[in-house]
């Protein structure tokens, strides 16, 4: 079967549904306050889009509590989410929490609660953990689990863990503590976890962790295309409106051809990232063995796009650009942070070189 | 009614059955006169009135059974821009005339558009035409000609009109690259052969019959031409490292003697980006397919020859010593230009001009920024001034 790149209806209604929702909560000044907030998370937006939108149980089964769509659908959502800068846990929790355990096969109750919304969880690896670097730092010993782990995406507001830990995967509800870390990216935190003699439950252990493990951060590195190419798409678009109707030298700033052609070429950039992050998340709803090529060709497109997009917004926007009270800067801290985040582009790019044979 | 793909089939396997491949110019005129050239021209003009798209219907049932094409690469000026136009522009006579012997190939097409003075800035050029009773006089030169040595008739565009603004006084014309006064000049290139000619017009007579659209509406019938010039790009799909990175990715294979970090980092680099380019392609034809064109048609050639460009500079620099040997400097007179047949060193040279034939990157960035982005153009100075005041 061959790949759908396309929107389908029922994907561009969800759009409209997910970008209306964030319209009346992602506002840039209640962005920026919250940011600097005692609650940086969003989390009556959380409840909204993961309960009331269903937005959190798209990828699960109908009988296992989710709405039975597909990781297409979850793209979409990411799309959405990368354009607004949106302050939830929906990387965390539905891509990466979900994921590891839709991979493990488990059928433990986390699943539907993570699913329905009522509940959120964080996978307890560094954000920046690709899926071909898997290493935990997590001692485990009889059911006990005792470590650390730096920066995970979204694990303030967790209220339950997922943990690599010796040779298994454990869910983890109390025994850990979450230190919050100053982030670069101001609308989605990363914090260190203590686990001090958390009992945790298996879920998968041996080469069935491993496998779920990789195939949680492989589906994640797909997903997140998606939010990267929805941030990039606002980025151009924001700089065009900005560019058609600031004037210098007594005439609109976007009519310069050497801007024109700066803003051409980013375009450009989106038709092939726009193309590449549909392919990784069609690749992932249809089980596609294509699956680890189209999430590191994804990766390793989208990820730059993104900061481009975002450099070009700030440098076009100028002085402005530089400012606090300007959007600009969450935006190049999201794609900067999206750019480190679940393998570099260097390390797709590493990654593709074993799987498509072009060894160095 | 349109014709069904059930239909077009049974037409085809009738075509076939009662002709054979012996002669080719006779099978292919059998095709032409049953309506299986082109099945979206009009009945008695090689087509049958069918949607555009059946025309692959009929094309498979061809190839499978092994049935002579038309070699639409050597003469695809007169297929892609020439026919659109006298279809579109041409009189019932005109048409009748000329569209059987340009599909069969029996005469090859050029077009007479660029001029020395006159590239990115076609309404600016300077050919003459001057009206003599039945028959306009034509001075001139053009340039970038490809097949113009082989042509039999070319498409033309002259001005008629001095004292109007550029966009105003043109004509276009059919010429006959037979007629007294037309000399063609080899325009030797980069890669040492001679792919374009140089056209040299002087008093050439062209009938006024030989016109096409009003006197003064060249510029509208120019745009025709060119519009589908820029549609015949991005037709088919490719498979994954189907294109110039292929070449260069199985160089890498086969000779692990020359891999070096740097050239492996910028190898996958250009891997990645060729994929992005070529599923954004198989993208843009489901959106043609689910008969909603997007924007992105105009950025693939962009797209590609950069690609092209960088990745030819790539595999010479993997050569290594090899990369400072070419093949073969002689001048040639390709009748069609083999991309990859040739070695590392040609692909290179002539890949530089992907960037500069059928529109430069330059004027396809404005046409994006402006038509896609609807970012403001730049100021004209050009539009309200008689062609015969603008400053060359």
């Amino acid at each position: 079967m061959t790949a759908d790149l396309l929107y389908s209806d029922v994907e561009e209604d969800l759009r409209a549904s997910v970008r209306s929702l964030l319209a009346d909560h992602c506002e840039p000044a209640a962005l920026l306050k919250r940011a600097e907030s005692t609650e940086p998370y969003d989390l009556k937006l959380w409840r909204s889009l993961a309960a009331d939108l269903g937005a959190a149980g798209l990828q699960v089964a109908e009988d296992r509590g989710g709405q039975g769509a597909s990781a297409r659908e979850i793209a979409l959502v990411m799309e959405e989410l990368g354009r607004s800068v949106a302050p939830v846990p929906f990387l965390g929790s539905t891509v990466l929490a979900t994921n590891a355990l839709l991979a493990s096969g488990t059928d433990h109750e986390l699943l539907g609660k993570l699913a329905s919304g009522a509940a959120t969880a964080a996978l307890a690896v560094p954000l920046s953990t690709g899926p071909d670097r898997v290493k935990s730092t997590v001692d485990v010993s009889d059911g006990v689990l005792t470590g650390r782990v730096g920066t995970v995406a979204d694990a303030s507001v967790a209220d339950f863990l997922v943990v690599p830990a010796g040779d298994g995967l454990y869910i983890v509800d109390t025994g850990f503590t979450v230190s919050e870390l100053v982030s670069l990216d101001l609308t989605r935190r990363v914090a260190d976890v203590t686990l001090s003699g958390a009992r945790g439950t298996a879920i998968a252990t041996g080469a069935a962790a491993a496998e779920a493990l990789t195939a949680a951060l492989t589906a994640g590195a797909a997903l997140l295309a998606s939010e990267q190419l929805g941030l990039a798409d606002w980025c151009l678009e924001e700089t065009v409106r900005y560019l058609k109707g600031r004037y210098q030298f007594g005439r609109p700033v976007g009519s310069f051809q050497a801007l024109k052609h700066r803003l051409a070429d980013l375009w450009l950039e989106l038709v092939s990232a726009r193309a590449a992050a549909r392919y990784a998340a069609d690749c992932l709803a249809r089980r596609d063995p294509d699956l680890p090529v189209a999430a590191a060709v994804a990766q390793a497109l989208c990820s730059e796009v993104a900061v481009h997009a975002a450099e070009e917004c700030v440098q076009l926007h100028a002085g402005i650009g530089m400012t606090w009270e300007h959007p600009a800067h969450l935006y190049l801290k999201r794609a900067k942070a999206n750019q480190i985040a679940l393998g570099t582009a260097g390390r797709h790019r590493a990654a593709l070189a074993t799987l498509v044979d072009l060894p160095s | 009614m349109s014709l069904t793909a059930d239909e077009l089939r049974e037409r085809t396997r009738k075509l076939l059955a009662e002709h054979d491949f012996s002669d080719r110019l006779a099978f292919l005129r059998a095709r032409f006169d049953a309506g299986l050239a082109w099945v979206h021209f009009p009945e008695g003009l090689g087509g049958l009135d069918a949607p555009r798209a059946l025309q692959s219907v009929v094309d498979a049932e061809l190839a499978e059974a092994g049935a002579p094409d038309n070699d639409p690469r050597r003469i695809g000026i007169g297929l892609g821009m020439a026919a659109p136009t006298i279809l579109r522009f041409g009189t019932d006579e005109q048409r009748k005339r000329y569209l059987r012997p340009l599909w069969t190939g029996e005469e090859v097409w050029c077009q007479l558009f660029s001029e020395p003075g006159a590239g990115s800035d076609l309404a600016a050029l300077g050919t003459r035409a001057v009206r003599d009773g039945d028959n306009w006089v034509v001075t001139g030169q053009k340039v970038w000609t490809s097949s113009a040595h082989t042509a039999r008739f070319a498409i033309l565009v002259t001005r008629s009109n001095p004292d109007v603004p550029k966009h105003q006084g043109m004509t276009y014309f059919i010429c006959d690259m037979h007629a007294p006064g037309v000399e063609v000049r080899p325009l030797r290139q980069i890669t040492g052969e001679a792919e374009f000619n140089e056209v040299f017009l002087t008093e050439v007579r062209i009938p006024d019959a030989n016109r096409l659209g009003e006197v003064g509406d060249g510029w509208r019938v120019a745009q025709t031409t060119l519009m589908n010039e820029r549609v015949a790009i991005g037709g088919h799909a490719i498979p994954r490292e189907g294109g110039m990175i292929g070449i260069a990715a199985k160089l890498w294979r086969e000779r692990p003697e020359l891999r070096t970090p740097e050239l492996h980092d910028r190898l996958l680099r250009l891997w990645v980006r060729s994929e992005g380019v070529r599923l954004a392609g198989t993208r843009l034809r489901q959106q043609l397919a689910a008969g909603s064109p997007g924007p992105e048609g105009s950025a693939m050639k962009l797209a590609f020859s950069t690609l092209n460009q960088e990745i030819s500079g790539l595999e010479l620099e993997m050569l290594g010593e090899e990369g400072l040997r070419y093949d073969d400097w002689t001048m040639r007179r390709p009748d069609k230009v083999d991309f990859t047949g040739r070695e590392a060193g040609y692909r290179y040279l002539r890949a530089k001009g992907n960037s500069i034939e059928g529109g430069t990157s330059e004027i396809l960035r404005n046409i994006i920024s402006e038509r896609v982005l609807g970012l403001p153009s730049e100021p004209r100075v050009d539009k309200d001034v008689a062609w015969k005041d603008l400053p060359r």
